[in-house]
């Protein structure tokens, strides 16, 4: 404790930010290997949807109006019956079409 | 230069003696902060490596989908529609594809049935996800038994499970061949799900979709580039939601950051007093208490994004994963991949560090400005 007493403010508080961004460094560092490796483990996913010709990633699964959200219909809501109110996540959080992109159909 | 760099020193060095005289204060507001800025990045980390996800994965989906559309509502495609299609200009190959959903009681889940355009199963032989192998206790020799569409038991035997590094792509997914698919939902043959196209020049891929659909006018074209716009508004919706729950938080820390400089205690005013009665100008009470704002935010911003991209990348978001993600009982087992972006790096930082300086700045340069002689009889 004597040794911090001793050093100066300006010191201390350049350590506690060094202490800070020397690890954050470090992570950002690594990012690099850790991206490498992990889109390399996508190569099997991207190999199948080329070969079997998918579309969508299964994401959003529970449903089947929600599960090729890129193919669903134009109005994917209500569309078990009238009354099916949607409650599953992937709709009530998939947004309204956005009004500025031309459709080409 | 020197004489400046000392001066600098001198007025921290006062900081981090005041911050240490404040402590339990002062480290209550660390850990608010690093908490903020820990719920901002790790929504931020994660809504871009799910769009990420989604553009790699994309990167090799069908240039062109053609839907039939019947009464408004998607249809079976009849194979002379392929054969309109193949005669246009510019279109390289048409591949009529066989897709369809199956709801399998067992589990309680949707599965998505698939004849692969290339290197199909043989018959009676399936491959499956492995989140739906992972579900139905399925290993490579074991036998699938489904309903078909008449009700009949239809048995298909697990040839292969797909690579669990696809279940991005492969979780909820059981390939057959044409035959088996075709039996199953008893569709006969000449009849497809849709239709795919390469185009042999990519920039004529909308002109492309105008000829189909000049051609074929109840058809629907779906490009891969709105199915990657697809994905790209899923996700920044989700994160856009967060965010906007978050900003609640953000704006009450920067109230409480108001709070806190504009409610200066007797003891602090007395300080700044004495500071100027000893010679101390405002424009130096300003560089210490800025110098205080800077120190908190910096180490707050640095802890904070620090645990964010832990929790993100290397504990797998316990926190925001089924908010952002979504979730199902087939559901596909992956962790995101980091991307340094350093716009996204100094947008989270001006989010967070400006309003906490912009917060305290107002108050403590009114308390700097104070008459030393009334401040110290108060």
């Amino acid at each position: 404790m004597a040794m911090f007493h001793k050093r100066r403010g300006s010191t201390l508080a350049a350590w506690a930010l060094g202490a800070g961004l020397i690890p954050l460094l470090l992570l950002l560092l690594d990012a690099g290997r850790l991206a490498e490796g992990r889109t390399a483990d996508r190569e099997p996913g991207r190999t199948l949807a080329a070969r079997a010709g998918l579309t969508d990633p299964a994401l959003f699964n529970e449903a089947r109006y929600a599960r090729h959200l890129s193919q669903a219909d134009r109005h994917a809501a209500f569309q078990d019956h009238p009354a099916g109110l949607e409650h599953f996540p992937a709709g009530s959080l998939a947004p309204p079409p956005d009004p500025r992109h031309e459709r080409l159909d | 230069m020197n004489a400046w760099i000392e001066r600098q020193r001198g007025l921290v060095d006062t900081t981090v003696a005041n911050l240490g005289r404040r402590r339990g204060r002062n480290l209550g507001l660390f850990l608010a902060y690093t908490l903020l800025v820990f719920l901002l990045a790790s929504v931020v980390l994660y809504g871009d490596g799910l769009r990420r996800e989604a553009r790699l994965l994309l990167a090799d989906a069908p240039e062109l989908v053609v839907q039939r559309l019947t009464a408004g509502r998607h249809d079976l495609m009849p194979a002379a529609w392929l054969e309109e299609i193949r005669g246009l200009r510019g279109v390289s190959a048409v591949t009529g594809r066989l897709w369809g959903y199956h709801f399998d009681a067992a589990i309680g889940a949707n599965l998505t049935l698939q004849v692969p355009l290339a290197e199909a199963p043989a018959s009676g032989k399936t491959r499956i996800g492995a989140a739906l192998a992972r579900a139905r206790g399925l290993a490579a020799g074991d036998v699938l038994s489904l309903r078909d569409h008449a009700g009949n038991p239809f048995a298909l035997s697990v040839e292969a499970l797909l690579d669990s590094r696809s279940e991005l792509v492969s979780a909820d997914l059981l390939l057959l061949n044409e035959a088996d698919f075709r039996a199953f939902f008893g569709i006969e043959p000449g009849r497809y799900t849709d239709a795919t196209l390469a185009v042999a020049n990519p920039k004529e891929v909308r002109k492309v979709a105008e000829k189909v659909l000049a051609r074929l006018p109840a058809a629907r074209v779906i490009s891969r580039e709105e199915m990657r716009r697809s994905y790209e508004a899923v996700f920044n919706w989700r994160q856009g939601l967060l965010l906007t729950f978050l900003s609640v938080l953000l704006a009450a820390f920067a109230l409480l950051a108001w709070d806190k400089a504009s409610g200066l205690s007797a003891e602090e005013r007395r300080e700044i007093g004495i500071l100027k009665a000893v010679g101390w100008d405002s424009g130096d009470v300003l560089t210490m208490k800025l110098w205080e704002g800077v120190l908190l935010s910096a180490t707050a911003f640095l802890a904070g994004y620090g645990l964010a991209w832990l929790h993100v990348f290397y504990w797998g978001a316990p926190l925001f994963e089924p908010v952002l993600k979504g979730w199902s009982v087939l559901y596909p087992r992956f962790t995101v991949a980091p991307d340094v972006d350093s716009a996204q790096i100094a947008t989270l930082f001006f989010l967070t560090v400006l309003p906490y300086v912009a917060a305290t700045l107002v108050p403590v340069w009114r308390a700097a400005t104070l008459d030393p002689d009334e401040v110290i009889r108060e």
